[in-house]
């Protein structure tokens, strides 16, 4: 019998289904393979009661012949997400022993479809990273290594890297991420598995620990194109508590997956050849180039002039959000509160921060503030805006004359940990591909592509149109199908 | 009435005066939450998830709380603008969960429009509106629960308010009260605030400077938070006051938010200082990213504007034009919306709009006030009042008997038809019986027929009056008046 724990979402609910296996052994072997995995730190909390309850519950509708879309999966879920009853901390001090007595719309989409929890999947703290450097409880550690015979601990990327590392370590079939600037995706390319940020307002923001309410969008991180489909959809869908939810049918994304892009045409923006761009980044770019014409695309070359300023822009907008987000993080209702002797209010207000809050998130948390306060407001934040809405243009005009925008994912492979952390502008160039479309809302996904020369994951990005996703995993079905990406991590831990 | 003046020592100054509104929305939940603002509950018990801003809570729009402020603002006469955007205001205090304050600052649900004010004693005047948005309450701070500690309690956090912003037009004490009384008068007609300034429905920012007539502008400040009509006035007064004595000492005026304390000063009242601009709170203020912009569309707007019900103006003018009211009767019968509503309900009875009006304005009123009751708290319907003047207008009752019976009805509840049946009040215009008693009157009182007769005509009234008693009251005052005249003059 295969290993359990191999099997992505699509394998595991069929199975589950036909009675190959019971929903129990898979949650049993997940269950297993994230204490195994503990050396990774992917894992905040782990709930293994609740995976097995829920597959108790799978198996119970398996023999009355009442499935549900995700029976029988269990998944982790990125501590960004309040989980009822489960402590949820955002990985920061500052909500250490936070315990929701709310369960987040899309935690409670997966799991009314189903779907069981593994337990609370390590990040940067409150999504603000790339390297999972900024957790308060210890950056995860990529299951991936060099092939070079150094042992280095690579960098899952961030933010979702409890996210990426668990599900390329086999220590969950599938998981959720957030992406706010490209939390999904650069780890999905780091570590080898796919991952996709739908268009900003499919998913629900409630109860989802706000970073940057603008960009934050849900969106599943898994083995493949097939799986990402099936979560997406459960996870989709209309919020009346989120005001900025999209009040529109869900598609059957998996069901009209296909990987034949005949009539396609897939642009390529000339401006994402960045300088300095490793030249396995710019082969990577065109095997993908080659793949996607392979299963039928016409290739067109577009330009997305303002996307030199999507990174700056970004970096305004999303640390100008939030610095306003995080006020309520203060001491005063839950959470960390420091209240040295004799402290008036603001003394606890300032012990508290200064306690709670990692210094990355100090760092945005003082250029928000900076980039909004009188005086500079004009010339930071309302010209981020103004470029914003440029970029969002720029792209309208490029979907104009093609379907989808192929790109890279990240420009490197994963880094080492520790490689960066001293600079944050190199770690913020992490994002370059990723930003634009973050900004302009738009779904956007990493596939796996090919492995660099030290042996490393490579991801290739598709861009769709707005609420266009269908085009967006059918692309990257196309890719995968050809890059017959089978390499995973040898297991060190 | 002459322009209202301080007298200084170098002349006279004349102050310049802005106020700052601030009205809680009648809804029965939060502006953006599902909680309850019921007002008196117990602290901490309409919170939900969102007034607390617990982790990955979100604002959800309450339409309502929308509509009645374009309801408002059209009352006042207001651009209404289809397109609005709420913006956070951000500041640390432990009142506000969020550390913001979701409000509209620039661009807000409604812009210019106008009042029209009558100060006591005063021309009739236009203050003009600068604009009115939306945004949440915070919640309250409680100091005095422990002896090191304070508490917070939620209830009113993310309750909605108006925030009415005048321009500076106003020039008086007199004419801000005047203001104040005629925009809470028009936000309970539309009843999009029940103004009630007790409870902390309306309050007031009063922003005053002061300038030699027709000078420059002078610096203003800010008196936060005044919660009365006579408060208004009091700190106006006071702090125009104190301007002009720091002005006229060679000080100059620092723009700065100021506290009124009315047991201040010795009991006479006083501002101080809160805070100056110096170190103000930097707001930065940014379009909030969790709520789209707010587009009303016309069905939208048609429809708040067929809702709206006559304003106090058009009402008074109605009731002197239509109806023939007094001038005094009709101000004081739309002075309030609740006095109007008492005095149509009335009306939809069928009973003439003069005696109608006249008994309320007196008689009505003044028993309330003898009980120190509101209209609202009345013993008596609008439906019972209306039976009480129809029996006067039919001529069943005489003035006097009616002042009977009102005092009964006031004392048993009971109407004043079956008060009359019970006890016999009926006036009577018998004539048969009035001439009998006249007679006897007649007889009994020899001398002072004799003197009447011989042109002391002012004995007339004795002879009512001692007939209207043998008649216990109940004979109809004209009727008696003519079969005496002729009796008399025989």
């Amino acid at each position: 019998m295969t290993n359990l724990t191999d099997l992505g979402i699509a394998d595991i609910r069929d199975g589950v289904a036909t009675g190959s296996f019971s929903a129990r052994e898979v949650a049993t072997a997940f269950n297993d393979a994230v204490v195994a995995g503990r050396a990774l730190n992917a894992y905040l909390v782990e709930t293994p009661e609740l995976a097995l309850a829920a597959a108790d519950a799978a198996d119970a509708a398996k023999a009355l012949g009442d499935l549900k879309p995700l029976s029988g999966v269990p998944l982790g879920i990125k501590d960004l997400f309040c989980t009822k009853g489960v402590e949820t901390t955002a990985a920061s001090g500052i909500l250490k022993g936070f315990v929701p007595q709310y369960e987040s719309t899309i935690s409670a989409k997966l799991f009314d479809a189903g779907a069981g929890m593994l337990g609370k999947l390590n990040m940067d703290q409150f999504a603000m990273g790339s390297s999972n450097e900024t957790s308060a409880f210890g950056n995860v550690i990529s299951p991936w290594k060099r092939n070079d015979g150094g042992n280095a601990a690579l960098a899952p990327g961030g933010s979702s890297g409890g996210s990426s590392s668990a599900v390329s370590a086999r220590m969950a079939p599938g998981a959720t991420g957030t992406d706010t600037g490209g939390s999904i995706r650069q780890p999905a390319a780091f570590t080898g598995i796919s991952g996709i940020k739908p268009t900003y307002g499919r998913c629900s923001r409630w109860g989802t620990i706000a970073f940057a309410s603008s960009l934050d969008q849900a969106g599943p991180m898994a083995r493949d194109v097939r799986d990402c489909a099936i979560m997406l959809e459960a996870m989709s869908g209309f919020d009346p508590k989120d005001a900025t939810s999209l009040d529109l049918p869900v598609p059957a994304w998996e069901t009209s997956l296909s990987g034949d892009l005949k009539g396609k045409k897939v642009g390529v923006p000339k401006e994402y050849r960045v300088d300095g761009m490793p030249p396995e980044i710019e082969a990577l770019w065109q095997q993908g180039i080659a793949y996607v014409k392979d299963a039928g695309a016409e290739i067109v070359e577009v330009s997305l002039p303002h996307t030199k300023y999507a990174l700056p822009t970004y970096y305004i907008i999303a640390p100008a959000e939030a610095s306003s987000n995080l006020a309520r993080y203060d001491g005063v209702r839950y959470g960390l509160r420091d209240l040295p002797d004799g402290a008036n209010l603001q003394q606890m207000y300032a012990a508290t921060r200064a306690d709670g809050f990692g210094a990355e998130v100090k760092r945005r948390i003082m250029i928000g503030t900076y980039v909004l306060s009188a005086g500079f407001y004009d010339a930071y934040f309302t010209k981020a805006q103004k470029v914003r809405a440029l970029i969002v243009r720029d792209f309208e005009q490029a979907f104009a004359t093609c379907d989808v925008l192929l790109t890279p994912t990240a420009p490197s492979a994963a880094f080492g940990l520790g490689e960066k952390s001293d600079d944050p502008l190199a770690m913020y160039l992490n994002d370059v591909f990723t930003v634009p479309s973050s900004l302009a809302g738009l779904p956007a996904m990493s596939v796996p592509g090919g492995l660099d020369g030290q042996g490393l994951p490579l991801g290739l990005q598709i861009i769709g149109r707005a609420l266009d996703e269908q085009s967006v995993l059918n692309a990257g079905l196309a890719i995968e199908q050809r890059a017959g990406f089978t390499a995973r991590p040898g297991q060190w831990w | 009435m002459t322009d209202y003046r301080i007298q200084g020592a170098t002349g006279e100054w004349e102050v310049v005066i802005g106020l700052e509104v601030h009205a809680q929305v009648t809804s029965e939940s939060k502006l953006f939450s599902g909680a309850s603002t019921a007002f008196g509950a117990e602290p901490n018990s309409q919170v939900s998830l969102v007034d607390a801003a617990m982790p990955g809570m979100l604002p959800v729009l309450n339409g309502e709380c929308i509509r009645q402020a374009v309801r408002t603002g059209m009352a006042l006469d207001a651009q209404i603008n289809p397109w609005s955007r709420f913006d956070r205001k951000n500041y640390f205090y432990a009142d506000l969960p969020q550390g913001y304050q979701i409000s509209q600052l620039y661009h807000p649900l409604v812009g210019e429009g106008s009042l029209r004010i009558e100060p006591e004693g005063g021309e009739p005047k236009t203050i003009g509106i600068e604009r009115l948005h939306v945004e949440q309450d915070a919640g309250k701070l409680m100091h005095d629960q422990h002896p090191t500690r304070s508490y917070v309690d939620l209830n009113r956090s993310g309750v909605a308010l108006m925030e009415i912003v005048s321009k500076p037009d106003m020039r008086s004490p007199a004419e801000a009260g005047a203001y104040v009384r005629k925009l809470r008068a028009v936000l309970r007609y539309v009843g999009s605030c029940d103004g009630n300034m007790e409870q902390g429905s309306m309050r007031a920012d009063v922003n005053v400077s002061v300038r030699k007539p027709g000078g420059e502008l002078g610096t203003r400040t800010e008196t936060k938070n005044v919660n009365s009509v006579r408060f208004v006035m009091a700190a106006i007064e006071i702090e125009a006051r104190r301007q002009v004595d720091v002005i006229e000492d060679g000080g100059t005026i620092v723009q700065e938010t100021r506290l009124f304390d009315p047991d201040g000063n010795g009991g006479k009242g006083a501002t101080r200082s809160m805070r100056s601009k110096e170190d103000a709170h930097d707001y930065r203020y940014f379009p909030d990213p969790d709520l789209l912009p707010l587009e009303l569309d016309d069905a939208f707007l048609k429809a708040a504007r067929a809702s709206l019900p006559e304003l106090p103006d058009a009402k008074r003018a109605r009731y002197e034009g239509e109806l023939g009211l007094s001038a005094y009767n009709a101000d004081i019968l739309t002075a309030d919306v609740e006095t109007a509503r008492w005095f149509e309900a009335m009306l939809a009875e069928n009973v003439p709009a003069k005696p109608a009006a006249n008994w309320l304005t007196s008689e009505l009123f003044g028993a309330l006030n003898r009980m120190g009751r509101d209209l609202v708290d009345s013993p008596v319907s609008p439906k019972q009042a209306a039976e009480l003047i129809a029996l006067v207008a039919d001529g069943t009752l005489s003035g006097s008997l009616a002042k009977q019976v009102f005092e009964i009805m006031l004392e048993t509840g009971q109407g004043a038809g079956a008060i009359v049946e019970d006890r016999g009040l009926k006036q009577t215009s018998d004539t048969g019986a009035i001439e009998a008693e006249i007679a006897k009157v007649i007889a009994a009182n020899p001398d002072k027929v004799a003197d009447y007769k011989g042109g002391k005509d002012k004995l007339f009234g004795f002879f009512v009056g001692q007939t209207m008693r043998a008649m216990a009251g109940k004979a109809n005052p004209g009727v008696v008046n003519d079969l005496l005249k002729k009796a008399l003059d025989a």
